[in-house]
């Protein structure tokens, strides 16, 4: 199965970077999952979570703040204003 | 003759009493230049995933946005000059004023106003000493930049150049900087923000074409929102690469400083000895001369 490959970075340091089968982040529209293969979107961020279930280990999470989000062959990037993993 | 020497002692003491603090000083900047590029290195990947994002929608879409249309007859632009807070760096702040100065004559030249807009207390210093006027200046932690001053800074330029050109608004945006290039280089530049200017060429995947996006909830926004952070995370770039220039430079400057007080610890220690041995000599001849008055008699 193709998989995604994501970036999670805040305005001063990258906060996750890796291989991910699914992500999904709370838009100004509501929630929205991306799978591979998704179309390029670029959609703007909401406060909220952000979940990521890498290929290896369990999901991840983290709180995200304001940001973007953009989304192009299978290549996700999540630009945040200011994000950081939640432990657990 | 012993107040020579008095001098000469005063003037070693105090010289080393200084080299000892360009020393301290050297090494502080020396060992904060590594945290200040790793800094400036934490901040590329969202530097670069907002450049890509901004360049993928401009070159696609015909969206009339205010931030990428080009006004007609720019008439006014604003000049963002990032210099230092404190002294003791060479020329760092001079050199970053000299090239913000050429650049005003060169706006000037084509018929533009120019709107000052100064970060750093030796920019602030130029200004008022020459009785410039300027629009706004920021003061404070220039050799460790917050992300909230560079938001704040981008808010401030952004509102001003989204202001109808009538009521005071800016056409065009600079910024002139330092640029980090090594330890031992580092070059003012100046760059034009607005309106934005897309190079693809930095681009290392230039053969993949720009995918065609869809946005939630419309471009509109999605450009609204995305042009104001581009603008701040280029401003903080620039104000973090200018930290690590502020204290490559100091750290230069004071390495220099104490090799001169290190010369010149030398010249006094030798004037010194010269000074008590002309003291001996002469105690020693006016001796020998008072003996051979009284032998004399």
């Amino acid at each position: 199965m193709a998989e995604l490959d994501v970036q999670v970075v805040a305005s001063d340091h990258a906060v996750w970077s890796g291989a991910a089968k699914s992500v999904r982040g709370r838009t100004v529209e509501g929630d929205m999952g991306i799978l591979p293969g998704h179309t390029p979107v670029l959609s703007l961020l909401a406060e909220g979570e952000l979940l990521i279930d890498p290929v290896e280990g369990g999901p991840i999470k983290a709180k995200v703040n304001g940001g973007f989000f953009s989304v192009d062959s299978d290549r996700v990037t999540i630009v945040a204003d200011d994000a950081e993993l939640i432990e657990g | 003759m012993g107040a020579q020497i008095r001098v000469y002692r005063q003037k070693i003491a105090s010289t080393s009493s200084m080299k000892k603090i360009f020393k301290a000083m050297e090494l502080i900047a020396t060992s904060r230049i590594g945290k200040a590029r790793s800094r400036a290195r934490a901040a590329l990947p969202y530097a670069e995933a907002i450049t890509r994002a901004v360049s993928a929608v401009a070159s696609q879409n015909d969206i009339d946005h205010v931030l990428t249309t080009k006004v007609e007859n720019p008439t006014r632009a604003a000049v963002l000059v990032l210099t230092s807070d404190r002294g003791l760096a060479g020329a760092y702040s001079t050199n970053v004023l000299k090239q913000g100065d050429a650049l005003t004559k060169r706006l000037r030249e084509d018929g533009k106003e120019v709107r000052p807009y100064l970060y750093g207390r030796k920019a602030q210093a130029f200004y008022d000493f020459r009785e410039r006027e300027y629009d706004q200046v920021w003061t404070g932690n220039t050799d460790a930049p917050q992300v909230e001053r560079a938001q704040e800074i981008g808010r401030t330029l952004v509102d001003r150049f989204l202001q109808p050109t009538e009521e005071g608004g800016v056409d065009e945006l600079y910024l002139v900087y330092t640029e980090f290039q090594s330890m031992v280089k580092q070059e003012p530049v100046a760059r034009r923000l607005l309106p934005l200017a897309f190079v693809e060429s930095d681009a290392e995947d230039e053969h993949e074409p720009n995918p065609l996006y869809d946005f939630e909830p419309n471009a509109e926004e999605v450009l609204d929102a995305l042009l104001p952070r581009y603008i701040e995370s280029k401003i903080f770039a620039a104000m973090l690469e200018a930290s690590a220039s502020e204290l490559a430079a100091r750290q230069r400057a004071m390495k220099s400083a104490a090799d001169n007080a290190d010369d010149l610890i030398k010249k006094y220690t030798l004037l010194r000895n010269n000074a008590r041995q002309a003291e001996i000599t002469q105690e020693l001849s006016e001796l020998i001369a008072g003996a051979d008055a009284l032998a004399a008699s």
